[in-house]
């Protein structure tokens, strides 16, 4: 019996422990982000002007210590597959006008150094902000006569993982003084604060309010997009932002708009915003 | 995917003796074959990298099998000693037979 009693009490003390333990590493890690032992990441910064935390941390310092060291050694990064992928789809020559990226661009990435570290842009064409995905398919049609890819498609993730990963380690910014990108902003803004679905969450309750803590099993991070399009363990796959808008808002149990609609672009421009000064991250790997 | 494609890392050089890593990595599906489609209702078949081994010079340094609780494209890393120089073949077994195969050489410095 005694030895039953001393069982439960240890296995208390083991719960009491536990608890303490997490409430203590609830916060994000205090580890450093080099890809390689060469690129150093930022993935802590001073929040910009009007944001309403004081630092702005990637989600990488709130996964654990095994997904970390994945993205930390590009060999082991599941997500350079779909780089390399990219790479091939840049230099392959598709569509009536027998083009390919490469082309117009070039096939060094000179072209792509940093172009992905300032997507949404204002696209004075649609008179809409314009993100990477679309800005891909608009030249499809436009100069390459092909076909624009579906949301989604195997390709559209790849060449977006390719182009946006030739950025790596350069700060996220997008410049809000182009065409109408500030009533846009503040379109997304709204959208991040206001309520939805069964469960009434914003995107700000979990991402801004409740950081650093679970929900379930699930550690919250700020929700800042610079590793996109990341990969996922749980898909075994690139996830795109709009995928991941999509069901976070599917997880409050609202309808969930359409991938480039309105209102998800308004989103993107401002959680974009929201990790200014973070270094892309592309392709990030996450729980 | 595209055909799945190994890819390996091994130092171009070691001293004799020396123990280096070795890291492996394959682009594959691993499809556990007990997913349903879920427009169909039919199970996904299986097919998964069954076996996976490294040869240094002839002589297994290191084999494994694989089952369907892997992730997709399984990462593996694992040491080897060498002792003279020469070629590490790595194969990987696919469910349906076909065999992926990769090659590189060490020199003793």
């Amino acid at each position: 019996m005694a030895k039953v009693v001393k069982h439960v009490a240890v296995l208390f003390a083991g719960v009491m422990l536990g608890g303490s333990t997490a409430a203590f590493a609830g916060g994000p890690s205090d580890d450093k982000l080099v890809i390689d032992d060469e690129i150093e990441i930022i993935t802590r910064t001073a929040a910009p002007e009007g944001h309403p935390l004081d630092e702005v941390i990637s989600g990488w310092h709130y996964r654990t210590e095994e997904t970390r060291a994945l993205e930390a050694d590009s060999f082991q990064n599941p997500g350079m597959l779909y780089v390399e992928r990219g790479e091939e789809i840049w230099n392959t020559v598709d569509g009536a006008a027998g083009k390919s990226c490469a082309s117009c661009h070039g096939d060094d990435g000179e072209f792509l150094k940093g172009l992905g570290a300032n997507y949404p842009k204002w696209d004075e064409a649609n008179n809409r902000p314009i993100n990477i995905e679309l800005q891909i398919n608009a030249c499809r049609e436009a100069n390459m006569e092909a076909k624009p890819y579906k949301f989604d498609a195997a390709d559209q993730k790849a060449l977006t993982t390719y182009i946006k990963h030739q950025s790596l380690g350069m700060p996220v910014e997008v410049d809000l003084t182009q065409g109408e990108m500030k009533s846009w902003w503040d379109k997304g803004e709204e959208l991040y604060y206001t309520r939805t679905g069964q469960l009434n969450l914003s995107c700000a309750t979990c991402h801004e309010d409740y950081n650093g803590n679970y929900i379930r099993a699930d550690h919250l991070s700020q929700g800042n997009v610079n590793g996109f399009p990341t990969y996922r363990l749980k898909q075994s796959s690139m996830v795109s932002l709009h995928n991941r808008f999509r069901g976070c808002i599917r997880d409050t149990r609202a309808e969930f708009p359409a991938a480039f609609s309105d209102d998800l672009m308004a989103l993107e421009v401002y959680v974009t915003w929201r990790g200014s000064g973070l270094s892309v991250e592309t392709p990030a790997v996450r729980q | 995917m595209a055909a799945p494609k190994p890819r390996v890392k091994v130092p171009k050089k070691a001293s004799q003796g020396e123990v280096i890593t070795i890291k492996t990595l394959i682009s594959h599906p691993m499809e556990s074959g007990q997913r349903k489609d879920k427009k169909t209702g039919e199970l996904i078949p299986r097919k998964i990298i069954n076996k996976f081994s490294c040869e240094f010079n002839g002589q297994v340094v290191f084999s494994c099998d694989l089952d369907p609780a892997v992730s997709a494209n399984p990462y593996m890393e694992f040491n080897a000693k060498v002792n003279e120089p020469g070629t590490f073949k790595f194969t990987w077994v696919d469910d349906d037979g076909s065999v992926y195969e990769t090659e590189k050489k060490i020199t003793i410095e």
